[in-house]
């Protein structure tokens, strides 16, 4: 049994177990899928959307500073044409022209000069007192005297500043003379450092050779080959906007996006970290997770509570089916029993009717005057008297057995219960007074008829009765006999204050052939004969004892018009 | 006089043996038959039988089977069902086919005889009533 009841519970708990991965597959997974693939593309949708945005950012301004460079260019472009090498190298004329400049653009030139041939600067006009100053061997200069005009990258040059320079080359009476403006870094500057995008997106701009042109906003020294790289890739690549994503060395995630400047010399390139640009992405992200995880639980706990109700209900079906089970197969069991001792009694009656007719037979014998001097004739009666008594126990035996199976009389008439049980009281009595017991009864007097075999009844409840007065006989007691209307069900309850059954016998007195009685006093088929033929017209009989207090057997029986019908025996 | 003229019919001849002895110490007349068609053949025979005792359960033709051809033959034959409880019912239905009574198996000697007794007095009876019947119709022919 025990182990019966761990597999149910192995069983239960596996259907349990099946039920909520069901429930949790059939609802998480489509919540999942669903919510992946709209975060998926709408992080896609997004990111395009972000590029998209820093790219023409990147490009807008790419244009401005071109035209800036370009502007400052024909600005010195048109000092060289206007004025000669010999007006320009005056030093006041210088001056005057660097005025108008910065009158007219604002502090961007910072300087100007006039280089001859040979890399002397004949003249200067500025803040520095650079006069004279030799140029023969800088960069510049030479990239300056090999083509037409030359923006040069920053550098810190002779003032030890950071600057860059407009270098324009034209001939005078066969010799080549270059005109130089000093482009304030700080102007250019903030050119670049205006263009912000989000919290952390700044701009920034690289020569070929990755060193800074101007000042980053923040410090991204560190993450220089980065923007090698992307120098290359550019070099490689088209004119079109290039877009990629970076870890910088703090191990942050950043988007970089890089456009070629000054006809690929330098690179601007913007710089936003990937958080910041994706910072509603992420937002959206959070409460898809934060929904989803918040569904997920409340899917848990359905599928949990659903589940253990589920089984709940399964067991409890289960465990009825069951009882439903044993009940017929208990009621099956007395049925074969039953066909099985009725067989068995009619065999067994011829016999016993024989032995009983040839012990007749003897008795009549001795009455005969030859043996009426026979000193055993006493013995041979007292031998035929138990011989007899004997055989008719067999009969009685027999007779239970038979009506076990068959039913006396089966016909169904409206029984009076009250009445009948009076009779059977009345019958009883005789019996009950050498026991000292006496009978109680509770009737309910509006008790309705039901639809049973009268004879049945009798034998039912004079069962119960005989039982309980068999119990009682020896100390005396009160049998209390009740009945009443219960919903739609008659119930008798006989009750004695007799010693009661035993809790191990409890379960098995309803079983053919059980008794306590001694060997030879009850056949043990009273009992379940009767719930044979309270179970035939859909009735109930229990038991309810507590040893040396009281027994009670209720039986019930449903009124005729809410029986089931039956198809008779 | 016996107290009546008897047949018993019953499969089991020890019963049958051992009970024609009894009945015949008490003053009845027994003849035995061992099937129904066996009593079927000694009714015919012996024209004096009053009562059939007949056993319900028999092999080959059974008790019910013969009573009704006994009443079909010999309506003045009475006829005491024996049986065992498991047929009852079967007795019952004899009892509505014409037999006298039934009794049951082992049966007390005692209301064995009475109840023999009370059919072969009812056998006597209808008789009678027949004689004096046909007495009367024999003297109304006269009239």
């Amino acid at each position: 049994m025990n182990q019966k009841n761990a597999t149910n519970v192995a069983y239960y708990r596996s259907l349990t177990r099946n039920i909520v991965l069901v429930v949790i597959a059939v609802s998480i997974t489509p919540m999942i899928l669903v919510s992946g693939l709209i975060l998926y593309l709408y992080q896609n949708s997004y990111r395009d959307k972000t590029y998209a945005y820093l790219g023409e950012v990147v490009q807008k301004h790419k244009q401005n500073i071109d035209s800036f460079l370009k502007e400052r260019l024909d600005d010195i472009r048109f000092l060289t044409r206007t004025f000669t090498f010999e007006e320009l190298s005056e030093e006041s004329f210088l001056q005057d022209r660097l005025f108008t400049f910065q009158e007219e653009f604002g502090p961007v030139f910072v300087d100007l000069g006039v280089v001859n041939e040979r890399g002397i600067q004949v003249a200067y006009s500025g803040p520095f007192k650079l006069g004279r100053a030799l140029y023969s061997e800088a960069d510049w200069f030479k990239k300056a005297m090999s083509r037409e005009y030359y923006v040069s990258d920053v550098f810190l040059g002779l003032r030890g500043q950071p600057h860059f320079i407009i270098a324009v080359k034209e001939n005078w009476k066969g010799q080549s003379w270059i005109l130089r403006a000093t482009i304030d870094f700080l102007a250019f500057n903030t050119l670049v450092e205006n263009i912000r995008i989000g919290l952390t997106g700044f701009a920034f701009i690289v020569n070929k050779d990755g060193e800074f042109q101007t000042k980053p906003l923040f410090d991204v020294a560190a993450s220089k080959n980065i923007y090698l790289d992307l120098l290359h890739q550019d070099k490689a690549g088209d004119k079109a906007v290039h877009i990629v994503e970076r870890y910088d060395a703090m191990g942050r995630k950043n988007i970089l996006v890089a456009d070629s400047l000054k006809e690929g010399d330098w690179l601007l390139v913007c710089q936003q970290s990937y958080t910041d640009a994706f910072a509603d992405l992420k937002k959206a992200l959070r409460w898809a997770i934060l929904i989803n995880v918040l569904g997920g639980l409340a899917i848990l706990t359905m599928a949990f509570i659903l589940s253990g109700r589920i089984v709940k209900r399964i067991a409890r079906a289960d465990q009825e089916k069951n009882k439903m089970d044993e009940q017929i197969v208990e009621t099956g069991k007395l049925a074969s029993i039953g066909e099985l001792a009725a067989g068995i009694a009619h065999e067994i009656n011829n016999p016993v009717a024989i032995m009983v007719e040839e012990a007749g037979w003897i008795g009549d014998l001795l009455e005969e005057e030859e043996f009426k001097k026979s000193s055993n004739l006493e013995e041979f009666n007292r031998a035929l008297k138990q011989i007899r008594t004997q055989g008719k126990r067999c009969k009685d035996i027999t007779y239970k057995l038979l009506s076990f199976a068959r039913k006396t009389d089966p016909r169904e008439q409206d029984v009076q219960l009250n009445e009948l049980l009076d009779e059977l009281i009345a019958l009883s009595a005789q019996r009950a007074k050498y026991g000292n017991i006496t009978f109680k009864t509770d009737f309910q007097e509006t008790l309705p008829t039901v639809m049973v075999s009268q004879s049945e009844m009798q034998q039912v409840f004079l069962n119960l009765i005989n039982n309980s007065v068999d119990a009682m006989e020896k100390r005396g007691g009160v049998i209390e006999i009740k009945t009443r209307l219960e919903a739609n069900e008659v119930v008798i309850e006989v009750k004695d204050n007799g010693p009661g059954i035993a809790k191990a016998n409890l379960g098995r007195i309803f079983d053919p052939f059980f008794t306590t009685k001694p060997v030879g006093k009850g056949t043990g088929l009273g009992l379940s004969i009767c719930y044979g033929i309270i179970k035939k017209y859909g009735g109930e009989i229990e038991v309810h004892s507590v040893p040396e207090v009281e027994t009670t057997f209720r039986v019930k029986i449903p009124l005729s018009m809410d029986r089931p019908d039956r198809t008779s025996a | 006089m016996t107290i009546a003229n008897v047949l018993l019919v019953d499969d089991e001849v020890p019963f049958v043996e051992t009970m024609t002895k009894r009945l015949n110490k008490r003053d009845l007349q027994v003849s035995a038959a061992f099937s129904g068609a066996e009593a079927l053949e000694k009714l015919g025979k012996e024209r004096n039988v009053e009562v059939v005792i007949l056993d319900v359960k028999m092999p080959g033709m059974d008790g019910i089977e013969t009573l009704r051809e006994i009443k079909r033959r010999h309506p003045l034959v009475e006829v005491v069902m024996l049986t065992g409880h498991a047929t009852v019912e079967t007795a019952i239905e004899g009892m509505k086919l014409g037999a006298f009574d039934y009794l049951m198996k082992p049966c007390d000697m005692d209301i064995l005889i009475s109840k023999v007794g009370g059919a072969a007095a009812r056998r006597r009876e209808q008789e009678t009533k027949i004689v004096e019947a046909r007495i009367k119709e024999i003297t109304m022919r006269r009239v």
